[in-house]
């Protein structure tokens, strides 16, 4: 097939960027959408002689839909327009011969550009240092099947931690909020009975963080929910507001019933 | 031929592990303070190391390639990871781990290490777990357990087809809380082009800063190398695409010995290659041979029509078709090892019965097992694996046999260590897949998590104890001495030479030639003549790389063509390296075959006279490298040959 791609070309984080395009003709319908951009990069290298270019950079590693590297906003969406799907794992066959794609990094104030379509996704490291983690260290914990948990719960916590941290979500967001990443590992832990004990210091950390890096605040629009590739559900929001308010409430409690100290 | 000494404690086999803990030194907490280690990876053994030593006090800096530790290899692993707990009461144990994991690795691995690993395996069970690991659970709320090639028992622990990732991220959050203790210092997209010695021991690295182009430099007490897997010296395999070898070739440079590098293991369920532009290669679970029946067309006519398009492999009558592992192994079918799956497989293609539109391939029926079962049932079990393999090769595995073909997985070679870990550099430690240590000639499915994550929780944090413990009153070393400057000077050379060469081919063009030397004769078959032209084969294309590539892009900032010139310049010396060892292991044995080594039906011919030993290659400068030898003394358990046929 033949393409014309616009991409977003941009040097470096401080850099203006713009659109430039290319052409790519006898691209298999059978290619990945990253293979297609590899076979565009070889293609730079290779005309070289003529036009002094850099290759396009792009983040990716795994090309199967687990690691959450590959990060490509593609005609207004998110890894593309298959649902469910990261933009490593969508194929041209979802395209047409001659369509002209517009492909653009993720957009979003806390995940600054480094380069072309790379951006900086620190902050959701930063969003975990801050509590995504129950605090055991190695070694002197009790055998694993010394507490059951209902197969229900392991299951649905299973769902939450099945999150890639790819970052479409606050992509997708016209607000840039993290809320959907977040909620998936404070459900994670909310449903686990080893995550009980941290979870009010837990859920309190995690939200300030994010507050604090520039995220968005939630509207309940739930475009979050329609581009995460791995389906993640807005129920770990909700359960995530639970939590926060709850964990409020008994902190507000305990602080009136020690209140005569004060 | 050097002999090498492995440092195995003396005792018996179950007492070996204790001794030493009793006997080795520690350093207690207020020394801990001063000494400084740094990581370089952050898969799961390398979370799992910097992690644990940061809990106890130590500094620790932490090196990866990509934008996040989360990103690592190991999140791809799916399958799932072994333990000993006999939970199922199916008659495992700590003793059976063991000598199922020693019988996989064809006899080729260390006792004391294999009992060791076995030994530590439940802990990590138990660890992942308060880590909040969601493992897959019976209705009773205990963890469920399903079994994998190579046992006869159920010790396989699984998240879903993701228990890589579970188990990554929850080394990822004990890693994430050390660093923001401030106990543990993250470097994300570094990557390390180089080791420093001071005085022979490892003291630092010099690792590229990918966004800004710099070279940077790093110094500490101790070295840890959790680096991953050499796969991707072939260009196509299934390891992520960051995956590489250029640490550990680094540190072999510097001295550290590279042991049994000729020991690759090809898995036989991987989707076929479908075109040149291929860039890597995905696995398709090994649980599918439980209820898929491999085979080919009887006819070479057919399979030539199949392969034009002009016939559907449901259209070849059951009579004509060859349903080569149950013919061949009728004990065990399609469920014999990966090693014997792939050979078998490789064998019926190249005698004109593959199938798909190349004729390498071979199809992987669940006609009837739907049929017996009913199409929810599989679906149950496979659904998500048969959806992934749809994305990809939209084609639908309900209605017609999927196609699969054996492709490089993982590498049972890697830096020569001793019991504790310790590279040939003293101060220099390998862990994970970067070393070479508990696999043998042959690793067992779920066996690859299970060792990274003892080699990063349960072994590092002691043996490198044992090895500080004498370093305390050396001060924090400064990085401005001649030994960092050495070694950036020869990184900034390399990197001005490759972008002044201004070739005609870009790095992948050399990549991929590589790759098909390798592929073709140090792949699944192997013997003297291919290994000899091999090695002659990457001598002369080493020579054009270094005339003829074209590096684009500049030295600072993102260079990502760069990157790749920088890693094959390493998988270009370490595919001769294999092909080495490769040519002097005359025998076969778990992953590597040599075809001139086989029984008169096939099947793989041992020499434990003459090679029941680690081959360790040590760097040369100048030269070709030296061959060492650690021998395998079995005191444990008898030496047998595997059969699988009866
Ligand atoms: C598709 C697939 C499925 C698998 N399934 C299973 C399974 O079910 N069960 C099982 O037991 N095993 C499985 N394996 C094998 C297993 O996943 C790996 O062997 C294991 O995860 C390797 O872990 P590691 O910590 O050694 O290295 P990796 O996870 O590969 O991590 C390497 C780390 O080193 C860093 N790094 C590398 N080089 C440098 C450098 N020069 N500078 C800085 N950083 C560097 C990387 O950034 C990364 O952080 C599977 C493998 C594949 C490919
Ligand atoms: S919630 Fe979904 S979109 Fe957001 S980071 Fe996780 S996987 Fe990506
Ligand atoms: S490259 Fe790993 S999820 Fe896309």
């Amino acid at each position: 097939m033949k393409l014309t791609l616009k991409i977003w070309r941009q040097e470096n984080a401080k850099a203006k960027g713009r659109f430039e395009t290319y052409k790519l003709d006898n691209i298999s319908s059978d290619c990945s959408f990253l293979e297609m951009l590899d076979i565009l990069n070889e293609q730079l290298v290779n005309d070289q002689i003529k036009l002094p270019v850099d290759t396009i950079s792009f983040d990716h590693d795994c090309r199967e839909g687990i690691c959450g590297m590959c990060s490509l906003y593609i005609n207004g969406r998110p890894h593309g327009p298959e649902q469910g799907t990261t933009v490593c794992q969508l194929h041209m066959r979802h395209f047409k011969d001659g369509d002209t794609i517009t492909i653009e990094p993720w957009r979003a104030g806390p995940f600054p550009v480094v380069k072309d379509l790379m951006v900086d996704r620190l902050a959701f490291d930063k969003i975990i240092q801050a509590g995504g983690f129950t605090s055991v260290s190695t070694g002197g914990v009790p055998d694993a099947n010394a507490i059951p948990i209902r197969k229900e719960d392991a299951d649905l916590a299973m769902d939450a931690a099945a999150c890639i941290g790819c970052g479409a979500c606050v992509a997708a967001c016209k607000n840039a909020s993290a809320m959907l990443f977040v909620a998936a590992k404070v459900s994670q832990f909310a449903l686990l009975p080893q995550g009980q004990i941290e979870a009010r210091e837990r859920v309190h950390a995690m939200v300030a963080k994010m507050d604090e890096l520039g995220f968005g605040n939630c509207s309940n629009t739930y475009a979050c929910e329609a581009e995460c590739p791995k389906n993640i559900s807005v129920e770990n929001i909700a359960r995530m507001n639970r939590e926060y308010f709850s964990q409020a409430i008994t902190k507000a409690n305990r602080n009136q019933s020690g209140g005569g100290a004060g | 031929m050097t002999k090498l000494n492995a440092k195995i404690p003396s005792g018996p086999l179950a007492e070996k592990w204790t001794h030493y803990k009793t006997d080795q030194k520690l350093v207690n907490p207020a020394n801990k303070r001063k000494l400084d280690i740094i990581v370089v990876g952050t898969g799961l053994a390398g979370a799992a190391a910097a992690a644990s030593f940061g809990e106890m006090g130590f500094k620790v800096k932490v090196f990866c390639i990509q934008d996040s530790p989360r990103r690592a290899h190991s999140i791809a692993a799916q399958g799932g990871i072994n333990a000993a707990k006999n939970y199922p009461n199916d008659g495992d144990s700590v003793y059976r781990l063991f000598y199922d994991t020693i019988k996989g690795g064809d006899y080729r691995a260390r006792e004391a290490n294999v009992y060791r690993l076995a030994e530590v395996s439940n802990s990590i069970i138990d660890q992942c777990v308060a880590q909040g690991v969601p493992f897959a659970r019976e209705y009773s709320g205990y963890l469920d357990n399903r079994s994998f090639g190579g046992a006869q028992v159920s010790r396989t622990f699984y998240a879903r087809g993701q228990t890589g990732q579970q188990l990554l991220l929850g080394a990822y959050g004990a890693l994430s809380k050390e660093i923001g203790l401030g106990h543990v210092e993250l470097f994300h997209r570094h990557e390390m082009l180089d080791l420093v010695l001071v005085d022979g021991r490892a003291r630092g690295i010099v690792a590229r800063n990918v966004v800004t182009g710099e070279l940077e430099r790093f110094a500490a007490h101790a070295v840890v190398l959790a680096t991953g897997g050499y796969g991707n010296v072939y260009f196509l395999s299934t390891n992520a695409m960051n995956s590489n070898a250029s640490a550990a070739m680094r540190a072999f440079k510097r001295g550290a010995y590279f042991a049994n590098p000729a020991y690759v293991q090809i898995h036989p369920t991987c989707i076929p290659v479908h075109g040149d532009y291929q860039s890597k290669l995905t696995l398709m679970s090994e649980s599918l041979r439980n209820d898929g029946r491999i085979w080919v067309p009887k006819k070479k006519e057919d399979a030539e029509r199949v392969r034009k398009g002009t016939m559907k492999p449901i259209d070849i009558p059951e009579a004509d078709r060859d349903y080569y592992l149950e013919r061949r192994y009728p004990a065990f079918g399609n469920l014999v090892p990966r090693d014997v799956a792939s050979r078998a497989a490789k064998e019926r293609c190249d005698a004109g019965f593959g199938v798909g539109n190349t004729g390498l391939a071979v199809y992987l029926d669940f006609a009837e097992s739907i049929q017996r079962l009913g199409r929810n049932v599989i679906e149950a079990r496979y659904g998500n694996l048969f959806q992934m393999y749809e994305k990809i090769v939209d084609e639908n595995p309900y209605e017609t046999p999927m196609m699969i073909y054996p492709a490089v997985h993982y590498t049972m070679g890697g830096l020569w260590v001793d019991y504790e870990l310790q590279t040939t550099i003293p101060g220099l430690f390998a862990a994970g897949e970067a070393n070479f240590s508990d696999h043998g000639a042959n690793r067992l499915g779920a066996s690859a998590l299970m060792q990274g994550l003892a080699d990063g929780y349960f072994v590092l944090p002691y043996t490198i104890q044992n090895y500080l413990a004498d370093q305390i009153s050396v001060p924090r070393f400064k990085t401005d001495t001649p030994e960092f400057d050495e070694a950036e000077r020869k990184i900034q050379f390399e990197i001005d030479r490759l972008l002044s060469i201004k070739g005609k081919q870009s790095v992948d063009t050399f990549h991929r030639k590589l790759g098909i030397i390798m592929w073709e004769n140090v792949g699944m078959g192997r013997n003297e003549a291919g290994l000899k032209l091999a090695i002659e084969k990457i001598q002369l294309l080493r020579e054009e790389f270094w005339k003829d590539v074209r590096v684009v892009g500049s030295k600072t900032g993102v260079n990502q063509e760069l990157e790749k010139a920088l890693r094959l310049i390493d998988y270009l010396e370490l595919g001769e390296l294999m092909a080495r060892d490769a040519l002097l292991r005359n025998e076969s044995c778990g992953g590597h075959f040599r075809e001139e080594y086989q029984t008169e039906d096939g099947e793989a011919l041992r020499d434990d006279q003459n090679y029941k030993y680690v081959s360790a290659w040590e760097y040369k400068p100048g030269d070709v490298p030296e061959k060492h030898i650690e021998p395998l003394n079995y005191e444990f358990i008898e030496v047998k040959t595997r059969n699988y046929k009866v």
